[in-house]
């Protein structure tokens, strides 16, 4: 036989003649692809939206807070209060190994003045790598506290983008100056609005970052109020926590198996935990993914076993007319494909429509921006392509070794 | 109705001049339960350019040998040589290339494809024998001219009468300019008029020189031929020139 061209002229008119048919068939591809599709995009959007919402706390962090010793030791009584200043974490950096960053934190709600406007604000003093260890991303404009901000003690701060609007409203914040603890501040950068969806003193939308050397200047304050850390690696978190109790314990004179001395919480664990539950719905939707294709697999194989029995008799006709059994099965083959090509590329139209649709609707929020795989639907697609083909080639080789005659007559 | 008349030179023929050349040809039905002996040893000549009409009753077993010659169904036993070749030998492709090529069918029931136009069932042959586009619709548009359809070309066939139908089929069948047509039964689905068209129109492909054998019930089509070959319960009872 010569030619796609006469191939596809001919698929033309055999789904003109046999429209229902082909409908189904295609239906079939369209709703597994869908399915499939969906299935898939939702829950690896709902991950990433879950991904994203922890991240906001900080991608992988731990944070502690000194507190109570729990236990005696060497002597001394439990309920100690344990308090740490800049030195001390120092100690941790220089005694510690694999820690990536580390930053100190104080916190106080302040007075703030705008202009005749005048409201207490949650005020953090940190490093400058706490705007990385914490995903605080300043916004095009702007910047984070910086090592010269903290070595000459200055006035800046950056600030979350909430309580920005609520003071400034839609005008830029950079360069703006505030009154902070009665001394003045400029603000330097301003917070990309992030998702968050735990906190420890408030979210990181409403609150002041100042250097902290500037903070200690302006309160007083000595004392720390909780330092966060990364390790190198994630999985080297849980070591290193117990490097800084130990090294900890070791200066401050706390049993280092006193967990309360100083409380840690690793939010590695939460994304563990939350790995492991997506792990288990990513299995669910897997299977469900399965059984739709087992069932749109069922229904494309019947439509096509019809089809080839219906076309017996056109298929001894043809073989009367001299076709070899090899045109006639490269003929249903390639119907086959283009109806699984057509039917997937409807079926991934329509997967991309909805998912569009999903941040339209503006409830991201709740199941995130489902992600779409089109590699995934191509060969779901595919898959149904292939039983469909598995299907009716078996039948469609019987029917071609027929003598033409009896083929004429089924 | 008038055809053109074409002398052709067919080659394909042994060197005895014989097209078809059947000995002790039997077909046997086996349906596990009862067998059906629908030829029991069938021998048959054809020279280039007869014209032959097999006659005989309902189930005497002339279609099963008219399928037999056109390669449509094998034989239980025997020796059948179609052009020279022995068929027995010759696989699957190989049949289905002799079918395109030496042999045109006419069906009873005109057994074109009805999502096709005229042109297009037409080519089909053309298109199975690796015949270009162009060539195609060249030499289908010629076949179907010569049997008076040139103004049908696009139709399908519902939409066309039985006798054109028919002429459709015999376009077909002429295609690939066969060694032999074969038509089973080709009037029976007609009416009287549409019949005799068709039957005119074999006659004038018998008279530019075609191999015609031709199944049939009709008095008229069978004297048209040059000889009448007479089968019943499976075996060839009378084989002699028409007219007596």
């Amino acid at each position: 036989m010569t030619g796609l061209g006469s191939f596809l002229r001919q698929l033309a008119r055999d789904i003109r003649s046999q429209t229902l048919r082909t409908f189904l068939t295609t239906f079939g591809i369209i709703w597994g692809t869908v399915a499939v599709a969906l299935l898939l995009a939702f829950g690896e959007g709902l991950h990433r939206q879950q991904i994203k919402s922890f991240a906001g706390l900080g991608d992988h962090i731990v944070i502690a807070w000194p507190a109570r010793t729990s236990l005696p030791f060497q002597g001394l009584g439990k309920g100690r209060a344990i308090q740490l200043d800049e030195a001390d974490i120092d100690f941790v950096k220089a005694n510690v190994e694999n820690i990536d960053a580390i930053s100190t934190e104080y916190s106080r709600n302040l007075r703030l003045r705008l202009g005749d406007q005048g409201r207490g604000v949650e005020v953090s003093g940190v490093s400058p790598v706490f705007g990385e260890l914490r995903s605080m991303v300043p916004a095009a404009g702007g910047r984070f506290i910086d090592p010269i901000d903290m070595e000459q003690r200055r006035r800046v701060a950056f600030i979350g983008d909430q309580l920005a609007t609520e003071l400034f409203g839609d005008a830029d914040p950079v360069g703006r100056e505030v009154v902070l603890h009665g001394s003045p501040f400029t603000i330097v950068g301003v917070m990309v609005a992030k998702e968050q969806d735990s906190s420890y003193s408030g979210r990181d939308h409403s609150k002041l970052i100042v250097p902290s050397t500037t903070f200690r200047a302006i309160t007083g304050q000595r004392y720390i109020d909780n330092f966060i850390y990364r390790a190198t690696d994630p999985k080297l978190n849980k070591q290193v926590s117990s490097q800084i109790i130990a090294a900890l314990g070791e200066r401050k004179r706390f049993d280092p198996a006193d967990s309360e001395a100083v409380s840690i919480w690793d939010t590695t664990e939460m994304f563990v935990f939350f790995d492991n539950f997506m792990l288990a719905f990513k299995i669910f939707l897997g299977i469900m993914g399965a059984l739709t294709l087992v069932v749109g697999g069922i229904g494309v194989s019947n439509i096509m076993n019809v089809v080839v029995e219906e076309r017996t008799r056109e298929i001894g006709i043809k073989m009367a007319l001299g076709a070899r059994g090899s045109s006639i099965l490269a003929q249903f083959v390639l119907e086959t494909m283009v109806l699984t090509a057509v039917g997937g590329a409807i079926g991934l139209a329509i997967s991309w429509a909805i998912c569009s649709a999903v941040p339209a609707a503006g409830v991201t929020r709740f199941v995130g921006t489902p992600v779409l795989s089109p590699q995934l639907a191509l060969l779901t697609a595919g898959i149904l392509g292939l039983v469909g083909l598995v299907a009716g080639y078996f039948p469609a080789r019987e029917a071609s070794r027929l003598d033409p005659v009896i083929a004429m007559k089924l | 109705m008038n055809w053109p008349i074409k002398r052709r030179n067919g080659n394909g023929s042994s060197s005895n001049g014989h097209i078809i050349e059947m000995a002790g040809i039997t077909k046997v039905y086996d349906t596990g339960k009862i067998k059906v002996e629908a030829l029991r040893g069938i021998d048959l000549r054809v020279g280039k350019g007869e014209f032959v009409a097999v006659v005989g009753p309902s189930g005497s077993g002339k279609s099963t040998l008219l399928n037999l010659v056109g390669c449509l169904d094998t034989p239980s036993d025997g020796e059948y040589r179609l052009g020279g070749e022995a068929v027995a030998g010759l696989d699957r492709d190989q049949l289905a290339d002799v079918r395109n090529r030496r042999v045109g069918f006419v069906f009873q029931n005109f057994n074109l494809l009805p999502q096709l136009t005229a042109l297009e069932n037409v080519e089909m042959p053309l298109m199975f024998g690796g015949v270009g586009r162009r060539e195609r619709r060249r030499r289908a548009l010629g076949q179907l001219e010569q049997v008076g359809l040139a103004d049908r070309v696009e139709h399908r066939p519902t939409e066309l009468s039985g006798g054109q139908m028919q002429r459709v089929a015999i376009a077909r069948a002429l295609a690939m300019e066969p060694d032999i047509i074969l038509a089973d039964e080709p009037t029976g689905n007609l009416d009287t008029g549409s019949g005799s068209d068709v039957m005119s129109l074999l006659g004038a492909l018998s008279e530019q020189g075609r191999t015609l054998v031709v199944v049939t019930h009709d008095q008229h089509l069978a004297r048209r031929a040059h000889r009448v070959v007479e089968i019943r319960d499976g075996v060839i009872v009378n084989d002699a020139p028409a007219g007596r």
